[in-house]
This record gives structure tokens, sequence and C-alpha cells, in this order.
């Protein structure tokens, strides 16, 4: 298959994750959208290595998942405390950072 | 015992530290034991010091290097030879006879030992004034001097217009000192040394060949100087307010010493003077001009201490008169019998004042002879002194300002005889307001009228004697050949040397001031015996109000002076520099309020600036790497 499939692909994932973590509410929502950002850019480093026949990018990608895993953990742990305090993972009602 | 010189300034000092540090728990009268005990240890050494300098000692005694650097060296030393040790034995000695009138003047005074402390510093500095070996020493006690006077001066702070009198004297103190400054970095300029025996050597012999223009600005800076510190027109006009200070402290101060200053420093520079003709005219003439208008003023005065501090200035201004002729022993003669009768007369207006509970106008004195019989002799023969009765010691030494001004510039000797019947006559009106005649005070104060304690008395008695016989070290030619005096200075001082008179002129000049003496003291004695005191008019409302010398520096010097202060106040401070600074201030916060608005708290927003920030990022490494 040639190359600007997955590119595009990747490209398109990447774009979705964006669009997603900028116009959601949800707070869970958001963390997938940076999940699906971070597997987006996992299949474009497969897709190259592939392409120029280096391993160096796929092992990079183990490293990604690895450290998208533990974010993920992070990141959920912090949500449910939040929510335990104020019931609700609306992230307009998450600004106690306010001046 | 020379060498010991420095044992002089050092008991004073001692006191003051003493006094000065402990005046909340040293009691009174421990107080003022511990201040003249101290004067007294001076004079004792100053005593020693005079026998050897009799018999022809003359030293610089060094302490330590003050100053060090290759081009100048300027050590702590003092100076002991004629001149310093004559101003020695008058600063001690006189100091020491109002320390003792000051124990119970100032008995009643909570601060009486603050008041010992603030004595003993004056003798201090005035004892470092005369002893330096170079300008610079001479320069800290100058200072020094002036910071006890104003100190002094304002003694009972707690009083509005003491302290503005106090302030006043510091002020044109310090406006003569920038001169003092100036002249003393000429001087330093031209020869490299502040040092006498240096600085003189220079003179005489193998200095820098200078200008005869530099020789008379440098004296015309450091006669600057001496105007501050001895009163002299246009700088005089604190003298009379310091008579707000305590009476003991006008007596040393401003009659005996601190005002000596400016004549001492003449006549120890008397080798820079005799180079500077000009500069010499200058004094002469602010001299006799000084000395006229003083006495014009002190013809009308009221107040007994006014007329006293006018008198100051006058006989000041004669000082300066014998200076401008080139006659400088003259001059320190005349210190020497004016600081006698002076603070006799200063230290009998303190009884004076003491006895009528305060009062100080001698419109409301009279007939205080009877209750107070030695003050009353005493504050005569100090009249008959300053008047310059023959036999006394005044006579001689203004009879000898007067000859040396005969042989100069006829004009300057009449008018320092002019000077010298006003003289007699407003001494002599004031004793007679002041003693004879009838009382005109009130019931009270005629009760409380008695003669002063021992302590107060017997200074009198002393000074008084001291006026009669202080004249004859100086006999004039016609009478005795040697003037013991002049014979005595002459190893340090240099007079202008002057024609000779011949004997008949000098009898006749001895019996015009005779004449005029007794004449004018008569005069002022009849015209006083029954006053009747009426409104002033004229001119004499001028004499009055001290010719409004006073309202006009306020208007040419302290008026301008202020609103030009008020304008750099509202103008350069607050419009300008305040504004810069708070606005730099204003700025930061108005920046920091508008960036504190990007923190709204809201993750969507924050998220979104992250995203926009990251793709800036990546397109400017994009293209700084093409």
């Amino acid at each position: 298959m040639p190359i600007q499939y997955y590119l595009f692909l990747s490209l398109a994932l990447f774009c979705i994750g964006i669009m997603g973590t900028l116009m959601r509410r949800n707070a869970i929502i958001i963390l997938m959208c940076i999940e699906l950002m971070l597997n987006a850019v996992n299949l474009l480093m497969v897709a190259f290595s592939k392409m120029y026949n280096d391993a160096s990018s796929q092992i990079f990608v183990f490293f990604v998942m690895v450290v998208a895993a533990a974010e993920v953990a992070v990141g959920l742990a912090i949500i449910v405390m939040m929510y335990r305090k104020v019931h609700s993972v609306d992230i307009n009602i998450l600004n106690r950072l306010k001046h | 015992m020379t060498n010991l010189v420095y044992l002089v300034p050092l008991f004073p000092l001692i006191g003051f530290l003493i006094n000065g540090l402990g005046w909340r728990t040293i009691p009174k009268s421990v107080g003022g034991v511990i201040g003249s005990a101290a004067v007294l240890a001076s004079f004792a050494v100053s005593l020693g010091i005079f026998f050897e300098v009799k018999d022809g000692v003359s030293q610089v005694v060094t302490l330590f290097d003050f100053i060090q650097s290759d081009k100048l060296s300027i050590p702590l030393a003092f100076q002991v030879d004629s001149l310093s040790a004559l101003f020695l034995l008058i600063i001690t000695g006189v100091g020491f006879l109002i320390h003792v009138y000051s124990t119970s003047y100032m008995h009643e005074d909570e601060g009486m030992v603050k008041y010992f402390a603030y004595l003993n510093l004056f003798v201090f500095s005035m004892l470092l004034l005369v002893l330096g070996a170079n300008y610079l020493v001479m320069f800290i006690g100058w200072e020094g001097v002036g910071l006890c006077s104003y100190l002094l001066i304002g003694f009972w702070f707690k009083n509005r217009d003491y302290t503005n009198a106090a302030k006043k004297a510091f002020v044109m103190n310090r406006i003569g000192d920038l001169g003092f400054l100036i002249g003393m970095m000429l001087i330093l300029y031209h020869f490299g040394t502040l040092t006498y025996s240096d600085f003189f050597g220079q003179l005489q012999g193998d200095g820098p060949v200078v200008s005869a223009s530099t020789y008379n600005w440098i004296a015309i800076c450091l006669f600057i100087g001496a105007m501050g510190k001895s009163a002299q027109i246009p700088l005089y006009t604190w003298l009379p307010d310091a008579m707000a200070g305590p009476t003991p402290v006008s007596a040393l101060i401003h009659a005996a010493t601190m005002v000596t200053a400016g004549i001492y420093m003449i006549a120890r520079s008397s080798a820079l003077y005799n180079l500077a003709p000009d500069a010499l005219t200058l004094v002469g003439w602010i001299g006799c001009a000084t000395a006229l208008l003083a006495a014009t003023i002190a013809i009308k005065q009221y107040d007994i201490k006014k007329v006293l501090a006018y008198s100051t200035v006058s006989q000041l201004g004669f000082m300066f008169m014998a200076l401008g002729m080139g006659a400088y022993t003259t001059a320190v003669f005349h210190v020497m019998t004016h600081a006698f009768f002076k603070a006799l007369l200063f230290l009998g207006s303190g009884s004076v004042i003491h006895a009528m509970g305060g009062e100080q106008d001698i419109r409301k004195m009279g007939n205080l002879g009877p209750k107070m019989r030695v003050t009353q002799v005493t504050f005569l023969i100090g009249c008959l002194a300053i008047a310059g009765i023959p036999g006394l010691s005044g006579f001689f030494s203004k009879d000898e300002i007067l000859a040396s001004a005969w042989s100069h510039n006829k004009a300057i000797y009449w008018l320092g005889v002019i000077g010298a019947m006003m003289t007699a006559f407003y001494m002599f009106r004031l004793y007679t307001l002041t003693f004879t005649g009838k009382f005109r005070g009130t019931h009270e104060q005629e009760h409380h009228l008695h003669e002063s304690p021992a302590a107060m008395t017997i200074p009198l008695v002393i000074l008084a004697i001291l006026s009669i016989i202080g004249g004859y070290v100086g006999l004039p030619p016609v009478i005795s050949e040697h003037h013991t005096l002049n014979e005595f200075l002459t190893s340090s001082v240099t007079n202008l040397g002057h024609h000779v008179i011949d004997h008949s002129t000098e009898w006749m000049l001895l019996g015009i001031s005779t004449a005029v003496a007794v004449i004018f003291s008569i005069l002022g004695y009849m015209a006083n015996r029954k006053p009747a005191f009426a409104v002033n008019t004229g001119i004499a409302k001028a004499m009055e109000e001290k010719w409004y010398i006073d309202e006009l520096y306020d208007a040419v010097i302290v008026r301008p002076l202020r609103s030009l202060s008020l304008m750099m106040d509202r103008y350069a401070e607050r419009m300008g520099i305040d504004a810069v600074v708070n606005g730099v201030g204003k700025g930061v916060r108005w920046g920091g309020d508008r960036v504190r608005l990007l923190q709204s708290g809201q993750v969507g927003f924050y998220i979104f600036i992250l995203v926009i920030g990251m793709t800036v990022l990546f397109a400017v490494s994009f293209i700084w790497n093409n």
C-alpha cells in the first residue's frame, strides 16, 4: 500500500484528537482524545519504520505506549479525586486555578 | 611638660564623655565638679607649658599620622609656642572660672550635667583649634566649636525661638567655613602642605613662585571663615540672637573664646597675611565698619545681654582693625583683655538676671547697687575697662590699636576714636540704667533681689582683678621700653613693621584716648540718670531695630531660597522624579493586571493555548532551520 494512506489516516486521527481536546467538555473524553493523538503518532512512526526499513521508530513506539499508559493512570486518578469533590467532570466547573 | 600637651585637650574630652554618657544618672553637683575639675587640670598643665615656653621652648608634638598618602601628609600634631601657650591660658583660665560660675547659675536646671558635657566638649574643641600644628587640626576644632555653639545656644531646646537662633548661628558659621575650606584647598594646591612650619617656611624662602593675587585670595578665603566665626559684617547677625543661650555660655563662647578663633587664625597666619596687603586692607575696613555699626546698635538696645552682644561684635571689629594694619600682637592683646572684661560683664549680667528672676530688660531695672554690691562693683570695673579708662587693661590694648591706626591710616584712627566714644557711652548707659537711679520693676522682683552666691561672685572678683592688672603686660613705648606681650609673642607672630611714633605724638594720642573715655563715660551716665523711655522714631528707631539688617537678609536671601526650594519640590521632585519612579511601579501593576486575565482557570482555554503555542514553536523551528 502506498505510504500516503497511512500518512493521511494518521493525520486524520491526529486532527480528530486535537479537535476533541479543544472542544469537548468532559474531562474523560479529553483524556481519550489525547490517547487518540498519541496512537496516531504511533501509527505514523510504524509506517515510517516500514518505509525506511529502520527499526528504531518501532522502539520509540514502545516508549510512547509506556508513557501514555502512565499518564492515563495519573490523569484518571486526578479526575476521580476531583469528582469526589465537585461531583462533576465538566472542565468549565473545574476553574479553581482562577486568580 | 610640653610633651604632655596632649593632656590639655584630653581632660575636657574625658569630662565630656563622663558627663555626656551619664547625664541621666550623675547627680548635678558631681557633674559640675567633674566638668570644672577637667578644665582646672588643663589649666594646670597649660601653666606648666607656659613657663616652659617663656624660657624659649617651642615644639611640635605629633600624635599620629592622620592623613597619609604619597602626595599628602597631615599628622595630628600640636604646636606649642608662645601664641598657642597664651591662648591656652586664656581658654582654660577663663573657662575654669565660667565652669565654677555655672555650677551655681545652672543649679536648678534639669539638664545641668548635659550642659557641663557640652561645655567640656566646647573647651576640648577650642583647645584643638589653638593647639593644632596644621590647618586641618585647626579646622576640626573650628567645626567643633561651631557645633558646641549650636548645642549650647539651643540648650533650652523646648523653646522654638532659641532653637531657631541656634540654627541661625550654625548656618552662618557654615557659610564662613566654606571660605575657610576653599582657603585650605588653595594652600594645598599651591604649596602642597597644610602644616604651619612647612607652609610659612615656604612663604619665607624656598616655596613655589606664586602671584601676589594668589596670596590675597588665600588670605581672603581664610578671612571669610573668620567673618563667620568672629561675627564680622556680613555674617554677624547670629551673635545677638545667640544670647538665647544660658548666660555663662554667652560669656565663654561669645565673648572670650570662640569668637576669638578668627583672630587667632589670622595671627597664626601672619606670615601669609604679610604677603597679602589687599586682604589686610579688606580685613581692616570690615573690622572698622563692624565696630561702628555694632556700636550704634548697642546704644539703643534694652536687653542687657543684647547690649553686651553688640558690644562684643564691636570690640571684635576693633581687633580686626588691628589685624588689618598688620598689628597682630596688638589684636591678640585686645583678645586677652577683652576676654577678661567681657566675660566679667556677661557673668555680672547673669548675676543681675538671676537676682531679677529672669528679667533682662534694663528698663525694668535700676538701683540694683545697694542690694548687689559685689556685682555692682565688679560690673563697674568691667565698664571702666571696656571704656578705656586709664589704668585698666582695656585702656592699654585699645590705645595700642589706635596708635597703630594713627601711624597707618588716619581715617581709620578717627573712626576708631568715634567707636571708642560710642563704646564708653553705651557701656555707662547700661551701667547707669541697671545699677543706679530708681528701681523700675515690679514689687515681687524688688523683694527677690539678692546678691549671688560665692560660686558666682568669686569668679566675678577674679575677673575684675584681671581686668585691672591684665593690661600691664603691654605698656606703650612712652611709659616702658619693654612691651612684654609683644616680646613674648614675637617668636610665633610677625607684625608688619610700621613707623615709630615720636613721644610727644604718643602722649597726645594717650591724652585723646583718655579724654574720650572719660567724657563719654560721664555723658553716658548723665544722659541716663533720670531716664524717660520714649518711643523711638526715625534714626533712633533704626538703631533699635538693628538697622533692619535681619529683615534685609530675610527678604534678599531667606525668602528667595525658600521659594526656590518650594519650586524644586513641586516641579523637580514631585512632578519629575516621583512621577517617574511611581510611574514605573504603576506601569508594572497595570501590565500585571492585564496578564492576570490570562489566568481564567478554564482548562479548555489552557489546552487551546497549549496547542497554538506548540504550532507556533514548530513553525518557528522549521523556518529557523532553513
